[in-house]
């Protein structure tokens, strides 16, 4: 079934606000996350890793470990098996199974500073971090590289043994440099000959994390017939699944992933680092449930956080406020294994304009940092901060109104995003015009206090989303109330915005919905929460499966009334035929005769989503003697196509937003001449609290989704990439200097002040 | 001193307002003793250093990190818990409003979260939203930007 947006607009449920069905175990403690799974003779794993960011591993001796009482297991690379040297999809980005073996346990090598070296089972967490301790290993240790200059320099060492990059389809070995890439369509040079004004700015950015507040986790059995057992949290299990099974070198099919639930991913989570693990301990354990649980420093310094690098940005337009051309060179850190998020990159770089000609050329270069993962509309809020960037210093140096001038360029239904890929209906014009026509936009900044000075700064951004499979199940009960399964990890209310959609095609209330994530063994496949592509996509499996569900009744309807089937109709929650109507939360009791239970199943693999817009309007007050940025107001303005539940599609929006600001201004991977990141806790590594910010004002902009039924798209992700560049423009404007190196902290401020 | 040592101190203290007597080893946090002796897994671990808030409880009437506290610590004090706060009769006003404000995403921080702010409104009952921030300062919130946190704990205010 193709689904194909219906111009419906009186909607049930579709834009109600319903209380999530999760709610209630969330609030009182009772929702089970990862770290809280119990099983019965339940032991704890513990890691050891590298204290070094680059090392070669001279040998590992675990005698010791092996000796100390109460231990079960220590596991060095050599127990596992050797994986196919193959990618594998994770939802949002590959993993080549052989390289993420080796990032999950190293292999003779560690590419960055908490790289997992061995692993300990034991009695309980303690011990296992004490034996943990006692496995000796000798290193060599090399010269980290933390950078992408000095990882692309001439004769840099090569991080990753065997490496062959492909650099524009040619093959170069000892490289850093993993994949160049490019995108190119118009004369680009020629159109910035006759341009009339050409700007080019080169920014950079740090690495930064998810910061998601539950840390990685894993508990798995794997019993002596073979069949392994995980509870691991997760944005996917089945990505779980797929890649525990690839390093391990075992079927997918002995393997069930339990749903639990999980704290925060942003896509952080992903990626399998301990179910692997965890998996192997257990049977080196004779079969013993072993927990791991990550710490917050090896969160920061060994999981998948989003790049750092840098973005060459050159831009022309004539003087009538038409851009000509744009140019870029997307450099982004891989991390210790090839795989940045440039790709992604490149196609939102430009996305947000109608451009005559570009070029987008990309570099994925490792350094000895964690092997990056994918972190909310990954790569596209570097691109954003490198565009809108320059974009702002054009408007600055050529008199033009900052929104009038996107709205002359704006990316409209039937541009060419730069990497060829036409836009069907898109609303970033309408995000822009909604921005302009804004109680933010058109009041005034206010006085600051003596010795602060306020600034306003507006950016916009793109991403694309994500469809991809998955599947739900409906089963209707005798008393009228809907059982459903879905493939799809909650981390915002899903589970209802999921229900909602089926709801309002039965036409029964969705407080009548008993959602339930069943595990890998349960359901049909369901790709990752991630690519906001769940209230979408999984939304449109249960579309689907309450089409084929009201189809299997009017059979049932028929049969009742010995009609023809045709004779049946639906609508509004009623089966009609010759007069005769009955409610369908009332036909629920009467299915027996008519062949028992009704249930349907639909799974979609869909190949495109609705692509997504943010324009955010950001004021602060910088504090002129300490360089303190405070961001006094915000609007996050947004095309969500059709907002399922108004209240958690706002919800992602604001969450985004306060992760963007924190980008902006606050967060960095701080690396230290050791290669060591400096600031490996909450403490230093400065997320935003309560008291860092302002409330967050939104303005949902409906554009519908051309591909889906209610016009849905996907909203989780756009949000966090505006703000790199909103708050960073406001700053320029409340103190005059252009900022090209994020985050934009104190030190810079004042450095730019004082013109250092 | 090792963790197989068999020394364990011994505790009686009262959680969620029933008394529990327990052997605590002396190197366990209350965060562990609540969540591996006791059970009561509600109160969350995030970063094991007092930063995010996660393992907040309530101690004698003041807001703790559990991390950051022993086991050992609370013989003889009253250790309050995100499972305690509802009663027979319904949620408490503050966990019905961060259901009807969808002050929650992903929901593991709002334990933690949803005891501070108990601590708050039991001493303060109608704070401004300043003080509101102020207060859940030691809370990290990673989804929800805090706005609407700090929205349902002014409609639980009176």
């Amino acid at each position: 079934m193709v689904a194909t947006y219906d111009a419906k607009t009186d909607y049930k449920v579709i834009g109600s606000t319903p209380i999530r069905h999760d709610g209630m175990d969330k609030v009182t403690g009772r929702a089970i996350f990862g770290a809280d799974v119990k099983a019965p003779g339940l032991i704890w794993g513990d890691l050891l890793r590298s204290p070094h960011a680059h090392a070669r591993i001279k040998s590992i001796d675990t005698s010791t470990a092996e000796a100390m009482d109460g231990v079960f297991a220590v596991l060095t690379h050599a127990d596992f098996p050797q994986a196919d040297d193959k990618s594998i999809d994770a939802g949002e980005g590959t993993v080549n199974l052989r390289r993420g073996q080796t990032n999950v346990m190293a292999d003779g090598k560690v590419h960055y500073k908490g790289h997992v070296v061995a692993a300990v089972a034991a009695t309980d967490r303690n011990t296992a971090r004490e034996a943990a301790r006692l496995i000796k290993v000798d290193y060599e240790v090399l010269p980290a590289i933390s950078d992408v200059d000095t990882a692309m320099a001439a004769g840099a060492p090569a991080i990753l043994d065997g490496l062959v990059g492909d650099h524009l389809g040619q093959k170069v070995e000892n490289t850093n440099v993993a994949r160049v890439f490019r995108h190119e369509f118009g004369d680009v040079d020629d159109a910035f000959a006759n341009s009339d004004l050409v700007i080019e700015r080169t920014v950079s950015m740090s690495m930064v994390h998810q910061g998601y507040i539950e840390p990685h986790n894993a508990t798995a059995i794997w019993a002596q017939d073979g069949n392994l057992t995980v509870w691991s949290s997760t944005q996917g299990s089945f990505g779980v699944r797929s890649q525990t099974a690839g390093l391990l070198h075992i079927p997918e099919s002995k393997i069930k992933v339990n749903y639990v639930e999980i704290g925060g991913g942003f896509g952080g989570k992903t990626v399998a680092y301990l179910a692997p693990v965890a998996a192997l301990l257990s049977r080196k354990s004779g079969g013993r449930p072993v927990k791991l649980v990550m710490d917050r420093q090896s969160v920061f310094e060994a999981s998948g956080p989003a790049p750092g690098g840098k973005i060459r940005m050159k831009i022309g337009v004539n003087k009538d406020g038409k851009i000509t051309a744009a140019d870029t060179d997307l450099i982004l850190e891989a991390g210790g294994y090839p795989g940045s998020a440039v790709g992604a990159a490149a196609t939102c770089v430009f996305a947000c304009y109608n451009l005559p000609s570009s070029r987008i050329t990309g570099y994925d270069v490792l350094v000895n940092k964690p092997k990056s993962a994918a972190y909310r509309a990954p790569g596209s809020p570097q691109a954003s901060f490198a565009i809108e960037t320059v974009i702002d210093e054009i408007c600055d140096a050529c008199g033009f109104d900052k929104i009038q001038f996107r709205l002359d360029n704006a990316a409209h239904e039937g541009t060419r995003r730069g990497d060829g890929v036409q836009f069907a209906r898109v609303g970033l014009e309408e995000c822009l015009t909604a921005a302009k026509e804004s109680d933010h936009w058109n009041s005034p900044l206010g006085d600051a206090p003596a010795g602060k000075s306020r600034g306003r700064g507006l950016a916009t951004a793109y991403w694309m989303n994500g469809g991809g499979k998955s599947t739900c199940d409906l089963m209707l009960q005798d008393d009228g109330t809907v059982m459903m399964n879905e493939g799809s990890a909650d981390i915002g209310g899903t589970r209802t915005s999921i229900a909602m959609q089926a709801a309002e095609v039965l036409g029964i209330p969705v407080e009548d919905f008993h959602p339930s994530i069943p595990d890998t063994d349960s359901i049909g496949f369901t790709g990752v929460t991630g690519g906001s592509r769940t209230t979408y996509t999984t939304g449109m499996a249960a579309y689907n499966a309450a089409h084929k569900l009201i189809t299997e009744l009017q059979h049932r309807v028929a049969d009742l009334w010995e009609t023809e089937v045709d004779n049946v109709s639906f609508a509004d929650g009623t089966f009609s035929a010759n007069g005769d109507s009955i409610g369908i939360q009332n036909l629920a009791g009467k299915l027996d005769p008519t062949g028992g239970p009704a249930t349907a199943t639909a799974s979609v693999n869909l190949a495109e989503a609705g692509n997504a817009y943010g324009v955010h309007i950001c004021d602060v007050e910088v504090d002129l003697a300490t360089g303190k940025t405070d961001v006094v107001r915000y609007t996050a303005i947004q095309d969500v196509g059709k907002a399922v539940h108004p209240q958690y599609a706002e919800g992602q929006i604001q969450g985004g937003a306060a992760q963007g600001i924190g980008w902006a201004l606050n967060e960095e991977y701080f690396i230290n001449s050791a290669g060591e990141m400096a600031n490996r806790s909450f403490l230093d590594y400065r997320m935003p609290t309560p008291l860092d910010l302002p409330m967050i004002d939104t303005i949902m902009v409906e554009v519908p989704n051309p591909l889906h039924p209610y016009g849905v798209r996907g909203v989780g992700e756009v949000p966090i990439c505006p703000p790199l560049s909103a708050a960073t423009q406001a700053v320029k404007n409340a103190v005059g200097k252009p900022f090209y190196e994020l985050p934009v902290k104190p030190g810079r401020i004042l450095e730019a002040q004082n013109g250092i | 001193m090792t963790t197989n040592s068999p020394s364990k101190v011994h505790v009686t203290t009262t959680i969620n307002g029933q008394q529990h007597e327990l052997l605590v080893p002396p190197y366990m946090s209350l965060l562990d003793t609540l969540r591996e002796l006791i059970g009561l897994t509600g109160t969350k671990e995030g970063c094991l250093d007092g930063n995010c808030g996660a393992c907040t409880v309530s101690l004698d009437g003041r807001i703790v990190d559990s991390c950051l506290v022993l086991g050992a610590e609370v013989d003889g004090k009253n250790v309050d818990t995100v499972e305690g706060m509802a009663t027979p009769e319904g949620l408490h006003p503050l966990q019905q409003a961060f259901l009807e404000e969808a002050a929650l995403q992903c929901g593991i921080c709002t334990p933690g979260i949803l005891v501070a702010a108990k601590g708050l409104l039991d001493n303060e009952p109608s704070p401004s939203e300043g003080r509101i921030r102020h207060w859940l300062a030691g809370n990290l919130c990673r989804c929800t930007g805090y706005d609407k946190i700090v929205r349902a704990v002014q409609k639980a205010s009176s």
